[in-house]
């Protein structure tokens, strides 16, 4: 098995992030990408690129501008009309395009259904080595990217590099990393590439017909929420729920569940935190009825404060909560409630 | 219609034990089951199967026991059953496997042309959800991921037309066939097998397929050899162990442990108190 980087592709330098935008709005994902990008750069003495595709009359350029305040030294721009709009074929044939030409040692996604779809396209393409939703990256003592990332549900983790091969890619989830701090004055924009892909629309088999924008009332936006409340099992049914749902709305938070609430038709699939549902990192996350596994842990432990309640004193929840009532939640939720409820009113009072 | 359904053996991971001083997975005595969300991929391809007739094949790359899962397939209504298995395929990342699938895919399309392949949306143990991606661009397929509904298929046209999850919505897209879905989950109900299905699988006889059967041909994009990524360190992760400041409500009433835990968080967290308070709807 080869493990020496080959001679030609010695000359692959800098650390890229692909900027993931859709309808004028860039993911944050792409920006706490660059946070972490600026790091594994300055330990590489490299520079860290933005990477943006679009149509010629999307905003890119602001976008370019918001990565130099994230981080970024320099941008990679394709504009062409046949970018507008996510679609596998004329991004992965972009973003390849720029690899070779450019030769990053780097490059990194977002774990989201863009970032997974266009990684696993362009690493097949390039025949490199892709790892997926990492939660740690760093660099080794040969320059190799050294990617962690958690398997089997989170009851183990593993730390792969890709060392023969350029560039080395991975996908890392939204809420991983953390956000950087935005500097609007820096500016390091060394150059802006520009390029078109120049295809035309009859060479791109796949149509986007149509975009249906989720309800923006109702659609569960979990990963960016700054309060969480969140159930599990032991609150018996789904009519229990409506006690989190009562703390939720006085704290201006949204719900989150465990895998078996989904699994028993209780909540939306959107509501799952965990391994295998969103990872979240709100300020303050109360878990009520919740035993803790390791699959959900690994979704919320992200978070500033967590509040466990849950009526086994020994329940794994409680190892790495920061808070916990020992009590039946449903008792406990609403006096939660009226609680919070009342100190609040008591406060806003002081300021008026 | 021909469909091709990738389906993975993977063990039952929420029984997954890790061995304490070697540090390393204990796969003895896990029980093995099809990766649940290759379910949903399964159970579409039969409804179209249903609708448009045709066949539907299972295959699955892995060791001599993942036939118990192909033969599962089988009792659900899928026609054909391959396993790809060879000692050479060991070791492989998401690269090397999606190449092993490919070249079975371009082996079995030479039997009988294929239309559509499934995968599921990711598997439960590498759960890389690399492996649908790398097959298409390697047989060449218009890729459609966290497919949610099949809108319309058009075999006159060769055209199909899906919903796919994206951020924020869902996209419309319409593309030719052959295509690669990799299907979302909770998008379907799985069929129960019934009776004559169920006697077929038994007495089913899975199609073994070595290297050289499932047409591979090049040896080195195999297994531990065609695999850039290296597993350079597998640990368990640090607990964190600091015993959460409980209250119990044996002691207290629910108000009073209420109350007493506003205090608590407030006090470590001012600034939460403030966020809630600006915040909070009264
Ligand atoms: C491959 C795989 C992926 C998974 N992914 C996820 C995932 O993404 N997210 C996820 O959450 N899970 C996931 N799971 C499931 C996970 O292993 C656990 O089964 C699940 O998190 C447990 O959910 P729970 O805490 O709601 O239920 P339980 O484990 O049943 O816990 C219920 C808890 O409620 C307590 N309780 C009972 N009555 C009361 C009461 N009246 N008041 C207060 N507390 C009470 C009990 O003491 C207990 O601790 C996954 C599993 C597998 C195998
Ligand atoms: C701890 C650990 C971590 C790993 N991390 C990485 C990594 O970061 N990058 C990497 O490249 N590899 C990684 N691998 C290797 C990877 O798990 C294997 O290559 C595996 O064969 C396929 O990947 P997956 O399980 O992630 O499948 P996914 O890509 O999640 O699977 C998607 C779909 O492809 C189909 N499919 C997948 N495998 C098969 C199969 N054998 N037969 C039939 N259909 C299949 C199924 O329909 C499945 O739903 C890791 C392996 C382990 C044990």
């Amino acid at each position: 098995r080869n493990t020496e980087l080959p001679e030609h592709l010695k000359a692959y330098k800098g650390v890229w992030v692909f900027i993931e935008h859709d309808r004028g709005v860039v993911h944050p994902v792409s920006w706490e990408l660059i946070g972490e990008g600026r790091k594994l750069a300055d330990k590489l003495g490299c520079t860290l690129s933005g990477v943006l595709m679009g149509g010629p009359d999307e905003n890119l350029d602001a976008f370019a501008k918001e990565a130099y305040g994230f981080g970024a030294d320099k941008c990679y721009i394709i504009r062409d009309p046949i970018l507008k709009g996510y679609r596998n074929e004329p991004f992965t044939k972009g973003l390849t395009k720029l690899v070779n030409e450019f030769q990053p040692e780097i490059m990194l996604l977002g774990a989201s259904t863009m970032g997974r779809d266009l990684a696993g396209s362009v690493a097949t393409t390039l025949q490199t080595g892709l790892t997926a939703d990492c939660t740690e990256l760093n660099i080794d003592g040969n320059r190799a990217l050294a990617a962690t990332r958690p398997t089997f549900g989170g009851s183990l983790l593993c730390t792969i590099v890709t060392l023969a091969y350029r560039p080395q890619m991975a996908t890392v989830r939204p809420r991983v990393m953390q956000m950087p701090r935005a500097n609007p004055d820096r500016e390091g924009s060394i150059e802006i590439i520009e390029s078109t892909l120049g295809l035309i629309e009859t060479d791109i088999v796949t149509k986007l017909l149509d975009f249906i924008p989720d309800a923006a009332s109702n659609a569960p936006k979990l990963e960016y929420a700054d309060i969480i409340i969140s159930g599990g099992k032991g609150l018996k049914n789904a009519e229990n729920f409506k006690l989190v749902f009562d703390l939720a709305k006085l704290l201006g938070g949204e719900v989150g569940c465990t895998r078996p609430i989904v699994q028993s038709g209780w909540l939306e699939a959107e509501r799952q935190v965990g391994q295998t549902g969103k990872t979240v990192r709100p300020k303050l996350y109360i878990a009520a009825g919740i035993s803790g596994a390791i699959q959900h842990r690994v979704g919320m432990e992200g978070a500033d404060c967590i509040i466990a309640i849950n009526t086994d004193p020994n329940a794994p929840i409680f190892d790495f909560a920061h808070f916990g009532i020992v009590g039946n939640a449903m008792q406990v939720l609403p006096a939660l409630t009226e609680a919070f409820k009342t100190h609040i009113a008591q406060r806003a009072r002081k300021v008026a | 219609m021909h469909i091709v359904v990738c389906i993975k053996q993977v063990p039952d991971s929420a029984q997954i034990r890790v061995h304490p001083v070697t540090n390393t997975i204990m796969r003895q005595g896990v029980p093995a089951i099809v990766n649940p969300y290759d379910l949903f991929a399964v159970e579409e391809a039969l409804r179209l199967k249903d609708k448009f007739g045709g066949r539907v094949t299972v295959l699955c790359m892995g060791p001599p026991q993942a036939e118990d899962s192909l033969r599962k397939c089988v009792s659900f209504g899928c026609d054909d059953a391959i396993l790809v298995t060879d000692r050479a395929f060991a070791g492989a990342d998401t690269l090397a496997t999606s190449y092993a699938l490919a070249s079975a895919i371009t082996t079995i399309s030479k039997e009988q042309k294929v239309d559509l392949v499934f995968t599921g949306k990711q598997t439960i143990d590498g759960d890389t959800a690399q492996v649908g991606p790398g097959i298409a661009k390697r047989l060449n397929l218009q890729l459609l991921t966290y497919v949610s509904r099949i809108v319309d298929v058009d075999l006159k046209d060769r055209t199909i037309t899906i919903e796919r999850r994206a951020e924020g919505g869902v996209q419309v897209l319409k593309t030719a066939l052959p295509s690669l879905i990799t299907m979302l989950e909770n998008t379907n109900t799985m069929r129960f097998a019934n009776m004559d299905n169920m006697i077929r699988a038994a007495r089913y006889q899975v199609k073994m397929w070595n290297k050289d059967a499932a047409g591979i041909e090049d040896p080195t994009k195999i297994g531990l050899k065609g695999s850039p990524t290296i597993v350079s360190k597998v640990f368990v992760p640090s607990p964190r162990n600091e015993k959460a400041d409980c209250i119990n409500l044996d002691e207290s009433t629910p108000r009073d442990a209420a109350l007493n835990m506003l205090q608590k968080i407030f006090t470590a967290h001012p600034l939460l108190e403030d966020d809630l308070v600006e915040r909070g709807s009264v």
